[in-house]
């Protein structure tokens, strides 16, 4: 099955050494964007290269991977990065989260809670919460050295002030362990409560901008808010139809030339094990 | 009796209107709000300031002036931590624990300062404004760097600012780039004092600026230095800017001080030749 042209996981064992410090370093201070250098992987900066190298660097032969992209495993960025690491690293492959010991994701967190003997692997486009208002990356290194976060609430009130509510439905910034403020890369707002107080093992990498960062089991993750616009994790007020669910988070599908549009969920193993009555 | 009415007058001038019994004049406060001990920045082999030396007292506006290059804008770095000296001391009365020389705190430490005690206004207001950001949301930046997370006071604050600075409250969403030259400066004075600032630094803050907005922008300072009761050092170029806003001036000339005094005494009986020229408007650009 393996791919002998190339080591295990497709990077080399110094590579991958290196991708780990960084991802140690992480862990040890929660939400902090930790420096490493991104490698070239055989595929496109928009298909996730940084959540690539760092499964690459977290996957050993025991292991059974899952890979989502906006919760579904049959998409094709989903589908060639789990091909991808079947032939570099020889490693079993899962749809099920309950079976799975690492899942990369794009944009979504699994309907299905985690456990210890979890990593989840976050793919990141831009790790930096302040970005937009503050281009300057000496700035914005200096705000999370001093942890003077006054912008990131100016871009709150920003939301609010434009839209009568903090609008901001994607990436809805975080503060890890009451010190780092973090993006958590673009899952809904619906999945933050899921990042808080999680057994597993969360890394977050970005390939194009060249970072890591972490949140290690059990830690306070917070959403900012103001105390008269507190946050909500919501979604579409539907229910799932496929398998009823009320809970997990959902999809609009345009149906037929028509119009026909439904709510389905997202996460297409948490709804056929739920459809099946197993979630 | 000519006495008493002189202090009465001192009195009204230093608390316009809440009266405030404590603050007799032979009460004022013993300690300065800023004490500058032998400030020296060199660039290179450069002077870019050397050996400045003042107190400023609270309520007090000091000028500083000179001909461009005079070391102003270096030594107002020095003095509000955007750059370091290579020798001398700033010694500010903060609130929390009494006179502390700035230039040994840690970093964390001075920009709390920074963001609290101190206020800097920008000549430029793009420099002092984030231009893509609202009004709103620049005049509330200090009050949420500070811990406010009530989006309806912070927006009130907001819009009592705006009023105070004469920018129409109901352009509080707009951003700065749809502002005028002179609305985006009196914008930027708000976003400064929204957190209630002691002491300010002013470079050149009506520079740039047609004469007549110029003109309405000094009044408008001059009220808020007399109301909020601001300390303040101001550089400029202009000595009409002095004359208005300015108790005492420092006149400087190859980063060095030359001559300081009363406003008055200075402009009117200068005794350095160099001040001498400057006031006869040779000078005077
Ligand atoms: N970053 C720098 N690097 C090197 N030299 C500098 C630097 N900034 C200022 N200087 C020099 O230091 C001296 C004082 O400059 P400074 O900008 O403080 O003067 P200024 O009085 O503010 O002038 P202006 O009225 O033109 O703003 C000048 O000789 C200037 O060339
Ligand atoms: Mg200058
Ligand atoms: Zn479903």
């Amino acid at each position: 099955m393996t791919d002998q042209a190339y080591n295990f996981a497709y990077l080399d064992e110094d590579t991958k050494r290196m991708i780990r410090r960084a991802i140690l370093k992480a862990i040890a201070i929660p939400g902090y964007q930790v420096p490493f250098a991104s490698r070239e992987m055989p595929m496109p900066y928009g298909w996730g290269t940084g959540g690539v190298q760092v499964t690459a660097a977290t996957l050993v032969p025991e292991d059974v991977l899952k890979v989502i992209d906006q919760g579904a495993d049959d998409t094709t960025n989903a589908v060639s990065i789990r091909k991808f690491f079947q032939r570099t690293a020889g490693v079993a492959t899962t749809e099920r989260t309950r079976d799975a010991t690492v899942i990369q994701t794009r944009h979504r967190i699994p309907e299905t809670p985690l456990t210890e003997d979890q990593i989840l692997v976050y793919q990141v486009p831009i790790p930096e919460p302040m970005r937009f208002l503050e281009p300057r990356e000496t700035e914005t290194r200096r705000i999370h050295a001093l942890a003077d976060y006054g912008l990131m609430q100016v871009r709150l009130y920003e939301d609010i002030a434009r839209h009568g509510e903090i609008a901001t439905s994607y990436a809805y910034p975080v503060e890890v362990a009451g010190r780092y403020v973090m993006d958590p890369s673009p899952i809904p707002k619906f999945d933050n409560p899921k990042l808080d107080d999680c057994p597993a093992i969360q890394l977050f990498g970005a390939g194009r901008e060249q970072r890591i960062h972490a949140v290690p089991p059990y830690t306070r993750i917070r959403s900012l808010d103001f105390e008269d616009h507190p946050f909500i994790a919501s979604k579409a007020d539907h229910a799932c139809a496929l398998c009823g669910s009320r809970k997990s988070y959902l999809d609009e599908v345009i149906t037929d030339d028509a119009g026909g549009r439904m709510f389905v969920c997202s996460d297409t193993d948490f709804c056929a094990e739920n459809a099946k009555g197993d979630a | 009796m000519a006495l008493t009415e002189a202090l009465e007058e001192t009195a009204r001038h230093a608390a316009p209107d809440d009266a405030a019994p404590d603050a007799a004049p032979d009460q004022a406060p013993a300690t300065p709000l800023l004490r500058v001990k032998g400030v020296t920045k060199m660039y290179g082999g450069r002077i870019g300031c050397a050996a400045v030396s003042f107190d400023l007292w609270p309520g007090e506006v000091l000028g500083i002036v000179g001909e461009s290059g005079s070391g102003k804008s270096t030594l107002l770095g020095c003095l509000s931590g955007q750059l370091r000296p290579d020798a001398g001391e700033v010694i500010f009365d903060t609130s929390a624990q009494g006179p502390v020389d700035t230039l040994k705190l840690a970093e964390p430490q001075r920009r709390l300062l920074a963001r609290t005690d101190w206020a800097f206004v920008h000549q430029n207001p793009r420099d002092g404004l984030r231009m893509g950001v609202s009004a709103g949301g620049n005049v509330g930046e200090r009050l949420m760097a500070t811990g406010a997370r009530h989006y309806g006071r912070i927006r009130a604050s907001a819009e009592d600012w705006l009023g105070r600075v004469e920018i129409d409250p109901t352009r509080i969403d707009d951003r700065p780039r749809q502002f005028s030259g002179g609305m985006q400066q009196r914008l930027q004075i708000a976003r400064n004092l929204v957190s209630g600032p002691r002491l300010v630094f002013m470079d050149e803050p009506t520079g740039g600026l047609d004469v007549s907005v110029q003109a309405r922008l000094l009044d408008l300072l001059r009220g808020l230095v007399r109301d909020m009761g601001l300390s303040a050092v101001l550089v400029t170029h202009d000595l009409a800017v002095v004359r208005l806003l300015a108790d005492r001036l420092m006149v400087m000339k190859g980063g060095r001080v030359v001559e300081a005094g009363l406003t008055d005494q200075v402009l009117d009986d200068p005794q350095h030749a160099y001040t001498q020229l400057l006031v006869s408007s040779v000078l005077q650009v």
